[in-house]
């Protein structure tokens, strides 16, 4: 039996799926679609068999980069991207996780520089054996990856 | 901007930490070495330390440099509303080398991408205080003739005493076994404990001090501050047990060396400064050497 299409085919750009339902309005604010003058398709809640529910992004005409990609790996590290050009997918991107993140992640020490003058936040990924940690590259606490906070 | 500056202890890796006590032991030999003359040295203090400010400041004089700069952020123009950014390129055109202190963390990192001038870190908070840690090395290495394979037993505050937080990094090149001895409030922090697991250095926990540090090389104390605790009798209680007295040293090896970053209240009994195991005011004035020995690199000079 086919599917029914709960979001629009897209012809040329990118798509986003299986996103933790949780998580799609951050994905959002990362990738600045505010100020992203394209057609963007939002769904959420959406069934999936393998995560319950789940969100996915449409954007047309917009190819994400590697370093754009991999600014989600953070919140949404299961989540696809499919590169698409006339309809068809040409491209699979793997998310990996950088070794350092620029201005997207919140510090949550008060006392830290980024939260006290015009610093833009900078962090390391840190694997440790019992999974990621990210150390502040300024004022050097680590965050849990599920203590993270998107700026 | 990469800068020859000294901002964390994890800037330096173990060769460039002995290079500084080997450097710090001939200014120990011979202190005054006008090495330093015509170089300015700023020592912009935005939060107050009289001891690490002077300690910096007589480095400086002893190597023949002249010193510009403020003790108190209240006599500067960052009372006025001015970033650290504007500080610092100012300040950058007067100075060869700036000593900083701030009460805000990660200052001094943030300082030395900002400017070539070599930034070294007097204290950014809680975070890090490298020259401390640095004399806490040269210290250690001078009493026990070595800094491999050392029994070390961390007593006192240790959730909040970033001394004790720097000294287990930069030990770690030196196969030590630590003790960690603090009451359930003030234990040491997972993350550090993490750090000797990932790396494969011993450390015991306990919450008890008494009888219990017989075979330690080194007993590093911490100060237990009042304000630390939700429950001012639990402090109370715990106040005096973690303090150290000179019949608690009976049993204790010969080498035996107890350290204290000072200032102390009541953590160590007077009586214990007369016992030659006592060893935290000399500690404090090897701070000295190690200051001129770091001036002396980060300017790229040497003896």
């Amino acid at each position: 039996m086919e599917k029914e299409m709960k979001v629009a085919a897209l012809c040329n750009g990118t798509v986003i799926d299986h996103i933790p339902a949780e998580q799609l309005f951050t994905v959002v604010e990362i990738l600045d679609l505010k100020h992203c003058s394209g057609q963007i398709t939002i769904g959420n809640n959406l069934d999936s068999q393998k995560m319950g529910s789940k969100g996915i992004i449409k954007i047309s005409d917009r190819f994400l980069d590697e370093s754009e990609a991999n600014k989600i790996a953070l919140i949404a590290p299961h989540a696809k991207i499919n590169i698409i050009r006339n309809y068809e997918v040409v491209e699979k991107r793997n998310i990996t996780l950088p070794e350092e993140i620029n201005g997207i992640v919140h510090c949550p020490n008060p006392k830290c520089i980024t939260n006290n003058q015009p610093v833009t936040t900078r962090f390391h990924v840190i694997t440790y054996k019992d999974g990621i940690r990210l150390r502040c590259h300024y004022c050097e606490k680590e965050v849990e990856q599920n203590n993270i906070k998107i700026n | 901007m990469k800068s020859n500056s000294l901002v964390s202890i994890s800037d330096y890796g173990k060769e460039e930490i002995l290079e500084i006590l080997d450097l710090a032991a001939k200014f120990e030999a011979n202190p005054n070495q006008k090495i330093l003359d015509g170089k300015i040295v700023a020592t912009l203090f935005f939060e107050p330390s009289t001891r690490t400010r002077l300690s910096f400041e007589t480095a400086a004089n002893r190597l023949g440099a002249r010193i510009i700069g403020f003790s108190d952020a209240a006599t500067s123009s960052s009372s006025k509303g001015e970033t650290l950014n504007d500080t610092i390129k100012i300040v950058s055109n007067y100075a060869d080398v700036i000593v900083m202190r701030h009460f805000i963390e990660g200052a001094a990192r943030y300082a030395s991408e900002i400017t070539q001038t070599p930034i070294v870190n007097a204290g950014d908070g809680a975070n890090q205080h490298p020259s401390q840690t640095l004399l806490d090395l040269y210290s250690i290495r001078k009493t026990q003739g070595r800094l491999d394979n050392l029994n070390i037993y961390m007593v006192g505050d240790l959730k909040y005493g970033r001394t004790v937080h720097s000294l287990i990094h930069a030990m770690y090149h030196f196969n030590p076994t630590f003790h960690f001895i603090a009451p359930d409030e003030l234990k040491m922090p997972e993350e550090y404990k993490q750090f000797c697991r990932q790396h494969n250095i011993k450390y015991t926990e306990s919450t008890e001090l008494e009888g219990h540090f017989d075979d330690a090389d080194i007993l590093y104390m911490t100060r237990v501050q009042r304000e630390r605790f939700q429950d001012l009798m639990e402090y109370e209680r715990v106040k005096d047990v973690y303090c150290l007295r000179n019949s608690m040293l009976d049993n204790t090896k010969p080498n035996l060396r107890i350290l204290h970053p000072l200032p102390r209240v009541n953590e160590i009994d007077m009586d214990v400064d007369s016992n030659e195991k006592a060893y935290y005011f000399q500690q404090a004035q090897n701070g000295l050497y190690v200051r001129q020995a770091i001036l002396t690199k980060v300017l790229g000079l040497n003896l």
